[in-house]
Formats: structure tokens, sequence, C-alpha cells
């Protein structure tokens, strides 16, 4: 894929030391010793993670390695059994998910959550920010949310055009494709103009004729300042897109780097790459596979 | 066997107070349930606290008929944050399971002996109701079409009742035509979902259990007055599986399915009940006596139920399509 296209050349992350835990010049989220565990299972034991602001960062790993958990953690959707962390300065530890997503970090989900029986269109204004009609009381002054309804309206539409789906507003999310709903659902988390968005498996399940558009969208996104950290399988996608990429095995960050750091990364390759790059030799087999993720 | 009288009776019925009651109650239960998603099996429950609310607080404090109304909606606030607090962030199934506990809890308590002295215990409350029928503004006679007949009395309780039934279906329809309405539509898909776009997700389940709650307590006053006395154990558990059968007959999730519900549930009742009685007299049911009908005439309209959850399981008025979404 194209490596050059989206400008990855360009090194964001200047003068950081490719190692576990390094520290970023402006970094965004900031986490230390955060460890789950599920009964004897150590899901997640993250010594130290900084992600840069502004930058495109991948997080990979095999199946299991901890990667969805570490979302829930950070997000407020799973508690921590250790650990500290910080968004923008501010400590979200305990801090339920609804609050994080207000404080400007935003995730959506490995397994598709499109509310199916609402249209794309709710699903969208569902996601705006500002609606004084989504109080119980405010809900009875029609006049007051309807302007506000206008305006959030104007913007999801210019959402779901970037993200091929205006033609889909008035459909039930149902009635999607899972491709489409992976679309939907990040074009809604963008509804919410978070300044750090968290993907999971973003990719899975979407048309490849449509993978290289969501690309241009991420790297888009990054172009407008906003803070992506996403997971990922697709290894040319990968290398292609991101500015920095932080390697998880069975919980722990085992590497970090650039892209080519990462190539060339002994280690990641024998444990994680080389059966990664086997696996990418059967492309259908592999696209019918996380096509059932939805 | 007289089928015009049998119509007639169903009819009475179908329109009368009783059917106000429990199209009140099941409106509460459709935005739970319809609407959040919320598995209430303890609406009676709010129904039992409404009619006491009333009753003890005319009764026993001599308060006014206003402020018993008050009382009651209060009550029934109360029950729900009980019944919420500890619950609604735990997985549904919790919230359930306590509904019918603390329903059920709740009428043993007010009809203990040591709450004989606020709640009557098991002789219940009577005489409150004085205030509401002094209000009335209609002159005696008697009102109706054909032979379907009420008593002053009966046509003013119906005016309240029914604009209790089109005031909380305004209220609905303002609702789940709003903002709000789409977050809870969106809650009873997936929460999870809703909550990371940022919202409270337990603060608009607490707001969907107490409203709800707060339109069975009203038709627990409507009770009140419509029988003039109360009496703990006819808040059993079957009153909510009733007004689950009408908001599932008529639709969930619609503004005017557990009215329509509740009306047609209504009629059918007294039908079935009607036509058995009359069999039984002519000797057309030799093996039952009349006084199987009242048993009876529960299965048939179980049966009834089940035909209609076959084969049309959205309700009367329900959107199949809708219902139908693959919803994960
Ligand atoms: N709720 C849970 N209960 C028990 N084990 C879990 C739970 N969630 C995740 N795990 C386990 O934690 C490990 C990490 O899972 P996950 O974070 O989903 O991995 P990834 O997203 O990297 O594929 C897996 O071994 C998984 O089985
Ligand atoms: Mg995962």
């Amino acid at each position: 894929m194209s490596s050059d296209a989206n400008g990855a050349a360009v090194d964001r992350m200047p003068g950081v030391e490719p190692v576990p835990g390094s520290a970023k010049p402006d970094p965004i989220l900031k986490a230390s010793g955060v460890r789950r565990s599920f009964g004897g299972l150590t899901a997640v034991n993250v010594e130290r993670l900084e992600v840069q602001r502004g930058t495109i960062t991948a997080l990979i790993g095999p199946n299991g390695a901890g990667k969805s958990t570490l979302f829930n953690l950070l997000t407020g959707f799973d508690r921590v059994d250790a650990g500290e962390w910080s968004f923008q300065g501010r400590s979200l530890n305990r801090l339920s998910g609804h609050k994080v997503a207000r404080a400007g970090m935003v995730r959506t989900f490995q397994l598709t959550k499109a509310l199916t029986r609402l249209t794309v269109m709710d699903n969208m204004l569902l996601a705006a920010p500002d609606q004084f009609g989504e109080g119980m009381l405010g809900a009875f002054a029609r006049p007051v949310w309807q302007r506000h309804e206008r305006l959030n309206r104007t913007r999801a539409e210019e959402l779901l055009d970037r993200f091929k789906l205006l033609a889909k507003k008035d459909d039930i999310a149902g009635s999607l494709s899972g491709g489409q709903r992976k679309l939907l659902e990040m074009a809604r988390a963008l509804m919410v103009n978070p300044s750090m968005i968290m993907l999971d498996e973003p990719m899975a399940g979407v048309n490849p004729a449509l993978v290289q558009s969501l690309l241009g969208h991420i790297t888009a996104l990054r172009d407008d300042g906003v803070t992506v950290l996403f997971v990922e399988h697709d290894m040319d996608v990968i290398m292609g897109i991101s500015d920095w990429i932080v390697v998880l095995a069975q919980g722990q960050v085992i590497a970090e780097g650039r892209p080519a750091d990462i190539r060339a990364n002994k280690q990641v390759v024998d444990a994680y790459l080389g059966a990664q790059h086997d696996e990418s030799g059967g492309e259908p087999g592999a696209e019918t596979d996380t096509g059932e993720s939805r | 066997m007289d089928f015009a009288y049998i119509l007639t009776a169903g009819i009475t019925t179908a329109i009368g107070p009783i059917a106000a009651i429990y199209a009140l109650a099941a409106i509460g239960l459709n935005l739970h349930f319809g609407y959040t998603g919320l598995l209430n099996f303890g609406q009676v429950g709010f129904m039992l606290v409404g009619a006491y609310g009333l009753g003890i607080s005319v009764n026993t404090f001599g308060l006014p008929m206003w402020a018993g109304f008050l009382v009651a909606v209060a009550c029934a606030v109360v029950l729900a944050l009980l019944l919420g607090i500890p619950t609604l962030r735990l997985r549904a199934d919790y919230l359930s399971i306590c509904t019918i506990a603390v329903a059920e809890v709740a009428r043993l308590l007010y009809r203990a002996e040591f709450a004989r002295d606020l709640t009557g215990g098991v002789y219940g409350l009577q005489g409150f109701a004085d205030g509401f029928y002094d209000m009335n503004p209609i002159p005696r006679g008697s009102y109706g079409f054909g032979d379907i007949t009420f008593s002053a009395r009966d046509v003013w309780l119906m005016l309240f009742a029914w604009g209790l039934v089109a005031v909380a279906c305004l209220v609905m329809w303002l609702l789940v035509h709003s903002p709000w309405g789409r977050v809870i539509k969106g809650i009873r898909e997936d929460e999870d979902a809703v909550r990371s776009l940022g919202k409270n997700v337990f603060v608009y389940k607490m707001q969907s259990l107490v409203l709800g709650g707060v339109f069975g307590a009203l038709a627990g006053v409507v009770i009140a007055i419509n029988q003039q006395t109360i009496h703990p154990d006819q808040f059993m558990p079957q009153v909510t599986f009733y007004l689950w059968a009408m908001l599932l007959l008529g639709g969930a999730g619609r503004t005017l399915g557990p009215v329509i519900g509740s009306v047609v549930l209504w009629f059918l009742l007294t039908v079935v009940d009607e036509l058995l009685r009359g069999l039984i007299q002519v000797g057309a049911l030799p093996f039952l006596q009349s006084s199987d009908a009242g048993a009876l005439r529960h299965a048939v309209v179980g049966l009834v139920l089940l035909l209609l959850i076959v084969f049309r399981p959205q309700g009367l008025i329900g959107d199949r399509k809708e219902m139908l979404v693959n919803v994960k």
C-alpha cells in the first residue's frame, strides 16, 4: 500500500527513542503501571505508555495480547487493578466511560456497536455533545432543541458524506453491511468532537475497496489535529499509515518505534510479524475471518 | 345467550375506568421496557404505593385530595430511587429480580400488623375519595348510547382517568420524539455504545424508571378513587403480568400501544367471561360450574395472547420490520 502518499516519510516523532515506554515530547496520553488480570491471567500489564499528540499511533499484537482490554481500561469501560493514566494532563483514574468521552477521548469497539434500530442519522445525532433536548425537561423545549438539531444535522451530513454514508442517512443502521457499520461507528465517534480517537480494528470487515479511503480519513483526522490510536492487524496498512507503533504481547509493551524501527526489530518480527506476514498471504481468507466480528 | 348483552358488557369494560387504570400503568411499563429496555416485573408496587400514598394522606393525616396526589407521586419517586440506585449500574437482570421482590415485599409490609395504624393492615383503607366525588360537576343521571350507560359518578371518574391517560400519552409522545427519547432508545439497544458517546446512561435509566413509576402510582391513585377502598391483597404480582400482556398485545415501543392493549384485553376478558358464563348456563359445558368461568377466562386469554405473539410478535400496532432487525 501507499506508504508515501500519506506522507509517512515525515518523522513526527523526532528524537524519540524507539524503546518500550519511551517518553514523548508532547504526550496527550500518559499511562503507567496499568494492570488488569482476569482470574490468573494477566491480560494487561503496561509499565509505561505515552502517546504523542497529533500523531497516528498503531497498537499491534497477536490475538489475546490485551489490546482491547487496554482500550477498555483507558476509556473507563473496565476497572484497572492498579495503575494510573492521564489525558491532556488530567487524571482519568476511576472516571466512568461517559466522562472519559466528554473529556475528549472517544473509542470505538472491536465488535461494532451500531444502534441498529435507529436510523443512520439518529446514530449520528445521538453522539452530538451539545443538545439541550437531551435533558428530560429540555425535551419539552422543542424550539430550543430543534435549533440545536439543525446545527448538529449539518455537521452529521458533512461527516456522513465523508464516509460515503450520506445516501443511507434515513435507513435504519441495521440495514448496513458490516463494513458500513464500522464506518458509521467511526463517523459517530467523530460527532463527539474528540481530541483523541481510539479505533479498535476499524478496518475489520470493511470492503477492501473502501480501506484506502478509510486510511485517507484517518490521515486527514491527524492533519486536523486529532490524535489517533488504533488497533489493526494488516501490516501493510500499519506500516503505511502510522507515525509510531506500539507492540503489545501478553499484556506488555515489548517494543515501540517508527515503522522502520519495528520492521528492524528482530524480536517483533520473530514473535509477531513473521506469523502475520504468512497469514496475509491468504488475504481473502483473512477478510472473511474478520467479517464475523461485526 | 344474549350476544348483544355480551358485546355491551365488553365495550362497557373496555372504555370504563379499569381499562384506563391499566392503560396508565402500562404506559409506565412501556417507558421502562418499550423505550429504555428496563425489565420491570414489579409495576404493581408503584400502583400500591400510589394508592396508599393517597389513602394514607387523606385518611390518616387528613390532608386534602391534591396533597394526597403529590404524596402518591413522591412515593413512586422514592420507590424508583430505592430500586434503581443499587441495580441500574449492574446487568439488566438485577433490576428485574429486584422489582418483582420489592413489589411483593411492599405488599407484605403494607398489610403487616405493625403497619396497621397507617395502612389499616389486612383491612385496608376506605372513605378517602369523598373529596373527589364532591367535586363532580356532572349533573345526576344516566349517560351513554344504546345499552352502554354510565352514572354521573362513572362519567366523572372516566373523564378524570382517561384524561390522565391522554396527558400521559402526550408526555410520552413529546419525550420519545425528542433527543432525550433518542438517548433512551439507544440505551435500549446497547448502553455501552451510548456511554462511549459521552451520555450518562445511569441517569437516563433512572429518569425512565422514575417517570414510568409515577405513571404506575397515578394508576394506583385512580384505583383508590374508583373503589373508594384499598386493600393490600389486590396488588398481587399477577397485576404486573396483566400489564405486560397488555403492553405486548398493543405493541411495546409505540405511544398508543399500551392504551390499545389495555382496551382490547379488557374487552376480550369480559367477552370471554360472559360467553363462558352463558355457555355454562345453557348446559353446553356440563363439566364446569359457573364459578369456574373467572378462572377459565384467563386460560382463554392466555391462548389468545399466545397466538398473537406467535403470529404478530410486534403487537397490534407495533412495527414488525423494526422488531425483526438483527440487533447484534
Ligand atoms: N471479560 C473478560 N473475562 C475474562 N478474560 C478476558 C476478558 N476480557 C478479555 N479477557 C482475556 O484477556 C486477554 C486479552 O484479551 P483482549 O484484550 O481482547 O485481546 P486483543 O484485543 O489483543 O485480541 C485474552 O486472553 C482474553 O481471553
Ligand atoms: Mg481485540
